[in-house]
């Protein structure tokens, strides 16, 4: 971008810009930052496509009162109507019904919302500690950093179950946790617990960040015009690591749910009240599969598998739409 | 390495005291045995020194360690059953480094070299479908493969077993029905493998695709594949090998899911029986094995690092 003409008053980049255009007969529209995101996240078609698909989603499990067909604990039909229990999908009962006759559409629509709910919960939980944590680690280093560090280290490598187990028969053990955190077959204790994982990967994410971050220029120009750490982290390392923050967002609502589902397998999920989740839904499919009624199966696997896609394509399409590097020009 | 065995220490410690504020050994005890005498319940207490109180968690602990380091005879027995430890932790090892090892090398072999056929024409047909088909199936949460592998397979085509190791009531050693109750299974972990690594290995060979060293390699006159095999290739290989050896640490804690759906006796069932039972006396060699593999393998990781890559020096 040279240009011939001599700049008497400093232009803005855009003005200047255009002026260059105007003088060379183009017409250009330029674009501000934030609309080339979005047109990079709308041009990734599996993003795009799963957008749609979410907010469908989302909209049906919101407004569960009128698009669940029938009560969440309530039969399809009552016994003396005849045999309501493991019908396959019928007009009446359009994905089936469980064990004690109760409609596995319905139950499906409340499921997801719980299990939605647990995994945008926790993962906002994990993401506000851990980005936290990783600025903290990052901006100071020294001793906190380096025991942070070996601390999650160890954790991330551990397996999962097998520590989100111990923990989670830990946490429910301390008597005194309970009013704070919840029964251990709470949804609360469930966020809990999966807060206490998935702040790591982020906080490790955050302190990368950070560091490659705060030797940079513009940092120092900060420091040099008397800017506070807490400024500096607020007004300019945050927003710029905002594309890798918001993509593990979406890694650990995915995470959580998924994590939720598993625990659920094994008989160690929440126990919500009257509700279920897509973990219980799934608790049941084990059984279901060795006994044929492939509909218990497919269903709320389906809608697991669906939602791992949908979000992770989500999380895709903002690594792409949020970092400018990436843009191949399409 | 020095610093080893404190860390092992040290985090045993911390499970020790995870497991006795969560499980509670004595009321496990007590609800695993409901008629036991108060002798029986103090005699439980004594031998695996289950003292009251904050001081007595740090006696309890060294007690325990004592017992440990002396020898799989000398550790106190299960609360259910009061049977041996040792003998039921052996068996299930080997059954799970069979499952694991079996599972590891399949998924690695295949993954590995999906990722750098796919790395060698970015963009192209195969590219495309083995990145789509990593990133889908890498989505596919192990309980649902395995869930769905089983309802395909064993119960509606009725080809392969449902689980196990070998039908009800067999003895001995047979390796064809060893292998066909171990294919689903394999193919669960497999698939999880396979879409990992193949996306790993294809990032990490990118990487380095546009570097000095390959443009070099190049403008000597190098064959394509020498430049990708020898050049390219073993450079990419140094992030995925330490990644390989860190999962590896973490597979002696069992597959936990999938040995569970096709009911396997391997480390992951023994954890979640102990863990049903409340089982203290089971849970700590366990923890122990665990923690000692995961950290081993850290080390082999940062050691192999620093091997691979003249670049990184440890302190």
């Amino acid at each position: 971008m040279t240009s011939t003409i001599d700049p008497p008053t400093p232009k803005s980049a855009e003005t200047l810009l255009a002026s260059v255009d105007a003088q060379e007969g183009l017409d250009v529209k330029t674009l501000s930052p934030s609309q080339m995101a979005w047109r990079r996240y709308w041009h990734h078609k599996g993003a795009a496509v799963s957008t749609v698909i979410m907010a469908f989603l989302l909209a049906f499990v919101l407004l569960a009162r009128w698009t669940a067909r029938y009560d969440i604990n309530a039969q399809v039909l009552s016994i003396e109507q005849g045999r309501n229990q493991f019908l396959s999908p019928r007009p009446i009962a359009w994905f089936g019904t469980d064990d004690i006759g109760r409609d596995m559409y319905s139950r499906l629509i409340y499921g997801i919302r719980t299990s939605l709910f647990i995994g945008v919960a926790s993962a906002i939980l994990s993401v506000v500690i851990g980005t936290a944590a990783g600025a903290l680690a990052g901006l100071r280093g020294g001793k906190f950093d380096d025991i942070m560090m070996r601390v999650t280290d160890v954790f991330l490598a551990f397996p999962f179950l097998v520590a989100v187990i111990i923990i989670r028969e830990f946490l429910g053990g301390l008597k005194f946790l309970t009013p704070i955190v919840g029964d251990k077959s709470s949804v609360r204790f469930i966020i809990v617990l999966f807060a206490i994982f998935g702040w790591m990967g982020v906080a490790r994410l955050v302190r990368g960040q950070v560091l490659s971050l705060k030797e940079r220029e513009f940092i120092e120009a900060a420091r040099a015009v008397g800017a506070s750490n807490t400024r500096i982290v607020i007004q300019h390392l945050l927003p710029n690591s905002i594309g890798p923050i918001l993509v593990s967002l979406t890694i650990s609502v995915i995470g959580a749910i998924i994590g939720e589902s598993t625990l659920s397998f094994f008989g160690f999920g929440p126990q919500p009240g009257h509700g279920t989740s897509l973990g219980l839904l799934i608790e049941g499919s084990g059984q279901a599969a060795l006994q044929g009624n492939w509909w218990l199966v497919v269903f709320p696997c389906g809608a697991l598998v669906l939602l791992a896609i949908c979000i992770s394509f989500i999380g895709d399409g903002l690594r792409d739409a949020l970092d400018p590097k990436l843009d191949t020009g399409k | 390495m020095l610093w080893f065995f404190p860390t092992i220490v040290f985090i045993t410690f911390l499970v020790y005291i995870a497991l006795r504020f969560g499980f509670s050994p004595e009321n496990a005890y007590r609800r695993v045995n409901p008629h036991a005498t108060k002798a029986k319940v103090q005699q439980f207490l004594d031998v695996n020194g289950l003292y009251p109180g904050f001081w007595g968690f740090i006696r309890g602990y060294f007690h325990w360690l004592w017992q440990f380091v002396q020898g799989p005879s000398n550790w106190p027995r299960s609360i259910k059953g009061r049977a041996e430890v040792w003998t039921p932790l052996r068996y299930s090892i080997f059954n799970t480094l069979r499952l694991a090892g079996i599972a590891a090398v399949l998924g690695i072999v295949i993954g590995l070299s999906l990722g750098i056929q796919a790395a060698r024409k970015p963009g192209a047909a195969f590219d495309t479908m083995v990145n789509s088909g990593a990133f889908f199936l890498g989505a596919v949460p192990p309980f649902v493969s395995g869930v769905a592998l089983q309802l395909v397979f064993a119960v509606q085509l009725g080809w392969l077993p449902v689980g196990g190791v070998y039908p009800p009531g067999h003895e001995g050693f047979n390796l064809v029905l060893m292998i066909k109750y171990l294919i689903l299974p394999v193919a669960v972990v497999a698939i999880q493998t396979i879409s990992g690594y193949s996306r790993y290995m294809r990032a990490s060979l990118l990487d380095v695709s546009s570097s000095d060293y390959l443009r070099t390699a190049r403008a000597k006159g190098l064959s394509e594949s020498a430049v990708l095999m020898r050049h390219g290739v073993r450079n990419a290989l140094i992030p995925v090998v330490t990644l390989i050896a860190i999962d590896i640490g973490s597979l002696l804690g069992g597959l936990i899911i999938t040995e569970n759906i096709f009911k396997y006796p391997g480390m992951g069932v023994f954890f979640l029986n102990a863990v049903n039972d409340g089982d203290f006396p089971k849970l700590l060699p366990y923890m122990v094995i665990v923690v000692a593999s995961v950290l081993i393998f850290n080390l082999i990781a940062d050691l192999l690092y620093a091997y691979l890559d003249p670049r990184i020096r440890l302190d």
